[in-house]
């Protein structure tokens, strides 16, 4: 297998080929102190503030897609074969101010002006993707942007305006589309990339099968998918997490195949990668899955890593343990499957063997039978960790409730099912009484934490209503006005 | 050539922030922007990892044994005071020597090649501490019997008491209000560098240069006259940048003259938020007599701030708590007392209302007692209150009310919300017994406008015409975003009548304008707008002398019409007459001063004219809850706020807009919270919760009130805007507040402590549905 020890990108118009990478490097550290591309800021160092949105330029199936994402908590390494743009880059058509530059100015959409060339990033990737955008999508694209001056009114103003500036037709990143192309599939040579230092560095391996291999022989390695966890070990905790291997790049992962029975999802598919499937497969998730991070989160983060790294307050594995997920897990080439649930034993422990990884998901399509729910609670409604999360599976035949899977994250020291309820559900008549007896039992199933995000009391009596609310939700006519805040 | 009939960037014109193009392109400089010069070296902060300890030890060699690490600084390293309290109170050590009194206290600096390395190193600090007990907050620190940090203030008018006990109502309660931290997205940051002798230049992201600089030479044992600050612009400030940055200052200058290297400190998100003070949280005990209609007799409160370890600016914050404890409302008989107290958390400081906010939101209280007690619509109880009428106009500490357009603004805004019709529809809905429940509140702001402080309330500018007639501009102030540099050019451009942008903004630095005020108290354009005017005034004044004399022609008769001058007869072009006066030995620049007008404060007493002028503003917010959860959505707010005649209406609706969302998240989601330990826990964004962009309301309607003009001689008779707007957002409050009593049928007080988090609405909801009382 060949292998080589440089990173090889394009940086605006520049290629770049850099030795000695290490592991631990992010982007934003590169771009402000080796590059001096300070128009990228720092506001947080932890994915959450926006400040350092850059936009990832990657082939997917030799096609190239640009992301926004976090500068901050990206690992430098996980660039190779990428096109990195920064607000450098953008201009006008006569060299002035770029359209949504140019919109931002018009509106007064900057104050202090910090948090500002992240939001011109985030609209730019938007206006990109989306040229004339509803005010829904605005405010969901910046989620993960924070500013503290205006108070959004004008940024949201800009984002409408923007279209009156240009198209994204006369866009030099869309004219150049097919030149960078060129450029990154010239930079993918199939070799698997080792860089940095022996104890800190960051290995690439050049396909699926690589990793495998890789992680086998270095169990000690730290996987590295979306880095939107592991970057704030790096960031907040100045944790070492060399040697890192880096599965971004493998498209193998980013497998998605919709079956009769089942969806199968690659550990590398990311949020955003997933949210069509979602919208089409799994309507009644939509809202949930964009109240998951923000944008910048979602575009890196795998529904792969949400699972692995075994946190109780994951956002997907409610929900997937509801529908009854299973797990592939492969080590070198073996295999072996386990449904979801059974992966998360205790805090910071799962049910994974030194060199083994998760591979797959496989998600069984709901039946015509099953009334499925997810809900997530936090103390602010978008980019927030949530104080509870909930996904609720139940099956109703003839009126009867003949099966549930109901899991909850925040609840306990792992995403788990609620039993008790369950045990109320199940073999009970479909209304009121058996939930409010479901509600009546859940403190039999958890006995959740104080913390700042919520009081114990307070996640279980929120946890207690959201069985009721899904009772509600799924009886017509239960209620007169609608039991759901409006959008 | 067809003369110019109006300039570009005039006073009352709607411009674009002069940054705006740097901002959208990246290429706005701040600090941690500067190229640094070769060497440089970076420091790091090694706090404290108890709450209240004695310190027995402090070993630092592993820390300077740490790759990359060039030495460290500690309280024996201190050549001058090891203190930097802002008020001259010498209770807040740089670093301590015996004790901590808060977990996070700065306790040495670390200094290294590389800021990685720095911020390693700092980790490996081994300190014994010998542990004592700590108070967190202000009622167990009373209880512990815990000093003040400063001294109390008492306002009083009347007799309190004994009108209290004959109203024919009497409630009282206790509100707990919470603190913020600024958030302000470019953190704490210092860049010194070491000049000649005692010489040192900080770059910095300060609110108050001035304040800087004398700390700087103070710890360096060395006259203010050695030490220079600039400041370019701050990545927002919002009152955290006032002192705080004092400490950041100090180490970067301490270290750069210690290693003769420039030395840059920047402390993470996580650090700056643990180890820098925030907004105080208060705990106010108040009572209110009242009459059947529901005006107020007489009002006593007590309030106790958690001032955190030292006193800061709480005594001043604590003071304006009580200046607005009023808010919009006559009290015929008040007593209100301050209880700044000492707590083991970081010493808390200046945030935009600087106590005010505190003080109107207790007042708002008041009035949802009376009117849940009573029957009645807040918004009749509040107008009931109003200042204004035969002896109603005078304030707790004894300021007439001269400037009052309360009546005037609510009323305006009750139309243009339609307050009434969707009150109704509002009461249609919630009587429904749904499960999402709405309410509808209006509320007033009246905010003083002026330090307290009388001294402060003065300001310089420095301006310069060179030959080519472009001009250089500088004056006191900071630029954190809120458009001051901005606006003082505009004035300084309609003074001249030339475009704005042939004036240069320059950065604000101790060097050109000195003893300074911070750029606080909504100050920044009324103070600095005049003393720059005051420059221009003085060299146009030598302009048309020189005119007259030259062209021979009345003074009268000369004129500074856009771009040009109207000299008797001719005309001739503005830089044609600035090389004819410099031709002619005529002197180009000015320095320029400002003092506010007829304004006194006697602290002692109570009494006094502490404000110039009033700012007023109304806002009426709806919102949902979800009684199952607590959830929420702001579904319109309506704003109509009072900047009398706006210097640039473009920038104070801005200012309008960024306030009342930041008031609107200080009372909803962002909370602090401190465990058992004294560990702050939400200190960073992922744990501390600013609005979104989706958390704005549905419907955002923001207005200027323009029919409104100062009626005092501000600049062009303006008033500041920085800070009254953010008690607009106390309508998202009292709006979540009717809805969670209406699972009661208003029967009872919903008594929301703040910030109203979801957990907070639920709880109510629960216990308001239990019939529980509070």
């Amino acid at each position: 297998m060949d292998q080589r020890d440089d990173i090889r990108f394009m940086l605006n118009d520049h290629e770049v080929a850099l030795r000695d990478v290490t592991a631990t490097q992010t982007v934003l550290d590169y771009l402000r102190l080796d590059r001096r591309l300070t128009g990228t800021k720092e506001g947080c160092a932890e994915g959450d503030c926006g400040a350092c949105t850059v936009l990832v330029g990657r082939l997917k199936e030799g096609v190239l897609h640009y992301e926004s994402v976090n500068a901050c908590i990206r690992f430098l390494a996980s660039l190779d074969g990428c096109h990195v743009v920064t607000v450098e880059h953008l201009k006008g058509a006569e060299g002035g101010l770029h359209p949504v530059q140019q919109a931002m100015v018009d509106e007064h959409g900057s104050q202090c002006g910090f948090c500002t060339p992240g939001f011109v990033m985030s609209l730019y990737a938007l206006w990109m993707e989306t040229p004339e955008p509803d005010e829904a999508r605005i405010e969901t694209a910046l989620q993960g942007n924070l500013c503290r001056c205006t108070g959004y009114a004008p940024i949201i103003r800009a984002a409408v305006a923007i279209s009156r500036h240009g198209t994204p037709a006369s866009d030099h990143l869309v004219q150049e589309r097919d030149r960078v192309t060129a450029r990154l599939k010239a930079m993918r040579d199939g070799a698997r990339v080792v860089s940095g230092p022996d104890d800190n560095r960051a290995i690439l391996p050049a396909d699926a099968a690589d990793f495998a291999r890789v992680l086998d022989e270095t169990p000690n390695a730290t996987v590295v998918a979306g880095a939107t966890d592991v970057g704030l070990w790096v960031t907040k905790f100045l944790r070492p997490i060399g040697p890192a291997i880096f599965i971004g790049h493998l498209d193998e992962l980013k497998n998605i195949s919709i079956g009769d029975e089942d969806i199968r999802i690659g550990a590398g598919v990311s949020y955003s990668e997933f949210a069509p499937v979602i919208a089409e497969h799994f309507p009644f998730m939509a809202e949930y899955w964009e109240r998951i991070a923000g944008w910048q989160v979602r575009n890196m983060g795998t529904i792969g890593g949400n699972i692995a790294n075994g946190s109780p307050i994951g956002d997907t594995p409610p929900v997937l343990i509801a529908l009854g997920a299973e797990l592939t897990l492969r080590k070198g080439e073996t295999r072996r499957s386990l449904p979801l649930e059974s992966f998360f034993i205790d805090y910071g422990k799962q049910d994974l063997a030194e060199g083994e990884f998760v591979e797959e998901i496989r998600v069984p399509r709901p039946d015509k039978a099953q009334r499925c729910a997810a809900y997530k609670i936090s103390k602010r409604r978008d980019e927030d960790i949530s104080s509870v999360a909930v996904g609720l599976s139940v099956t109703v035949v003839a009126g009867t409730i003949t099966g549930c899977r109901l899991a909850f994250g925040g609840m306990a020291a792992t995403p788990r099912r609620a039993q008790a309820a369950e045990a109320a559900l199940t073999g009970k008549a479909w209304g009121r009484a058996a939930f409010q007896e479901a509600m009546a039992v859940l403190p039999n199933d958890f006995s959740p934490l104080s913390d700042w995000r919520a009081s114990s009391e307070y996640r279980m009596r929120a946890a207690q209503n959201l069985l009721l609310r899904f009772y509600l939700e799924h009886e017509a006519g239960a209620d007169e006005t609608p039991p759901r805040l409006s959008a | 050539m067809k003369d110019q009939t109006e300039i570009r960037g005039t006073v009352h014109a709607s411009l674009q922030h002069d940054s705006a193009a740097k901002h959208v392109t990246g290429r706005a400089e701040y600090t941690d922007d500067i190229p640094e010069p070769v060497g440089t070296l970076h420091a790091y902060l090694g706090c404290s990892t108890e709450t209240h300890a004695r310190i027995l030890s402090m070993d630092l060699s592993s820390v300077l044994a740490a790759p990359g690490v060039i030495g460290v600084l500690s309280a024996r390293d201190i050549p001058g005071h090891n203190d930097i309290s802002p008020t001259g109170r010498a209770d807040e050590p740089v670093f301590p020597t015996d004790v901590v009194e808060y977990h996070g206290q700065p306790l040495f600096a670390v200094v290294a090649d590389t800021r990685d390395a720095a911020r390693r190193a700092a980790e490996l600090a081994r300190v014994d501490y010998e542990v004592l007990p700590h108070a967190l907050d202000p009622v167990a620190a009373r209880e512990a019997g815990y000093p003040h940090v400063t001294d109390s203030l008492t306002l009083a008018r009347g007799d309190a008491d004994a009108a209290l006990s004959s109203s024919g109502h009497r409630i009282s309660g206790r509100m707990v209000i919470g603190g913020q931290d600024h958030m302000y997205l470019e953190g704490q940051i210092a860049f010194a560098m070491p000049g000649e002798d005692e010489d040192v230049v900080v770059h910095c992201s300060t609110q108050h240069p001035s304040e800087a600089q004398h700390m700087v030479a103070h710890v360096l044992g060395v006259p203010s006259n050695a030490v220079t600050v600039n400041v370019r612009r701050m990545g927002g400030g919002f009152g955290g940048k006032e002192s705080q940055m004092n400490l950041f200052c100090a180490v970067a200058a301490l270290a750069s003259k210690t290693w003769n290297r420039a030395v840059k400190i920047r402390p993470d998100r996580d650090q700056d938020m643990t180890a820098t003070g925030k907004r105080h949280d208060f705990v106010v005990d108040y009572a209110v007599g009242f009459d059947d209609t529901g005006r107020i007799e007489a009002v006593s409160g007590s309030f106790a701030a958690r001032c955190g370890y030292s006193s800061d600016l709480s005594g001043p914050v604590t003071d304006r708590a009580l200046f607005h404890a009023d808010n919009a409302y006559y009290y015929p008989h008040v007593r209100l007392e301050s209880h700044p107290m000492k707590t083991n958390t970081v010493s808390n400081t200046a945030f935009r209302g600087f106590g005010g906010p505190q003080g109107v939101i207790a007042a708002e209280r008041m009035i949802e007692e009376i009117a849940y007690r009573l029957g009645r619509d807040t918004l009749d109880i509040r107008k009931a209150n109003f200042y204004g009428g035969p002896g109603r106009d005078v304030t707790p500490y004894h300021q007439t009310v001269e400037d009052n357009i309360l009546l005037r603004i609510v009323e305006d805004l009750e139309q243009r919300a339609d307050y009434q019709v969707r009150r109704r529809a509002v009461l249609e809905h919630n009587a429904k017994a749904g499960l999402i429940r709405r309410g509808l509140a209006l509320t007033p702001v009246k905010f003083g406008i002026s330090f307290t402080a009388t001294h402060y309330n003065q300001a310089g500018a420095l301006v310069h015409v060179y030959t080519d007639g472009s001009i250089h501009l500088n004056h006191g102030g900071t630029e954190m975003g809120q458009g001051l540099n901005t606006k003082v050019a505009q004035v300084v451009a309609d003074a001249f009548q030339v475009n704005i942008d042939r004036i240069k903004i320059t950065r604000t630095t101790t060097e050109k304008v000195p003893n300074t005020s911070a750029t606080a108290a909504s100050s920044g354009s009324d103070l600095n707008g005049m003393a720059a005017l005051d420059a221009v005034e003085q060299i146009k004044v030598r302009l048309v002398a020189f005119a007259a004399e030259h062209w021979q022609v009345d003074p009268g008769k000369v004129q500074f019409l856009p771009g040009r001058v109207q000299i008797g007869d001719e005309v001739v072009t503005f830089d044609a007459l600035i090389r004819a006066a410099y031709m002619a030995r005529v002197q180009l620049s000015a320095a320029g001063f400002y003092k506010t007008p007829d304004i006194h404060w006697d602290r002692a007493a109570g009494k006094g004219r502490p404000f110039y002028y009033f700012a007023y503003g109304a806002a009426c917010s709806e919102v949902e809850i979800d009684t199952l959860t607590g959830e929420y959505r702001v579904l319109r707010t309506d704003i109509l706020h009072d900047v009398g005649r706006s210097l640039n209406p473009a920038i104070d609706k801005g200012q309008v807009e960024g306030a009342f969302i930041q008031g609107m998240g200080w009372l909803t989601t962002e909370e602090l919270w401190w465990d058992d330990q004294g560990r702050l826990r939400t200190h960073a964004p992922s744990t501390y919760k600013i609005p979104l962009a989706s958390d704005r309301p549905r419907v955002f309607n923001v207005d200027l009130a323009e029919w409104s003009q100062n009626r005092e001689r501000t600049i062009k008779r303006s008033k500041a805007v920085g800070e009254p707007p953010f008690m607009l957002g106390i309508s998202v409050f009292e709006a979540l507040s009717m809805a969670v009593g209406s699972v009661a049928n208003y029967r009872e007080c919903p008594r929301l402590d703040t910030p109203a988090t979801p957990e907070r609405i639920l709880m109510a909801v629960e216990r308001l549905k239990a019939g529980g009382g509070s």
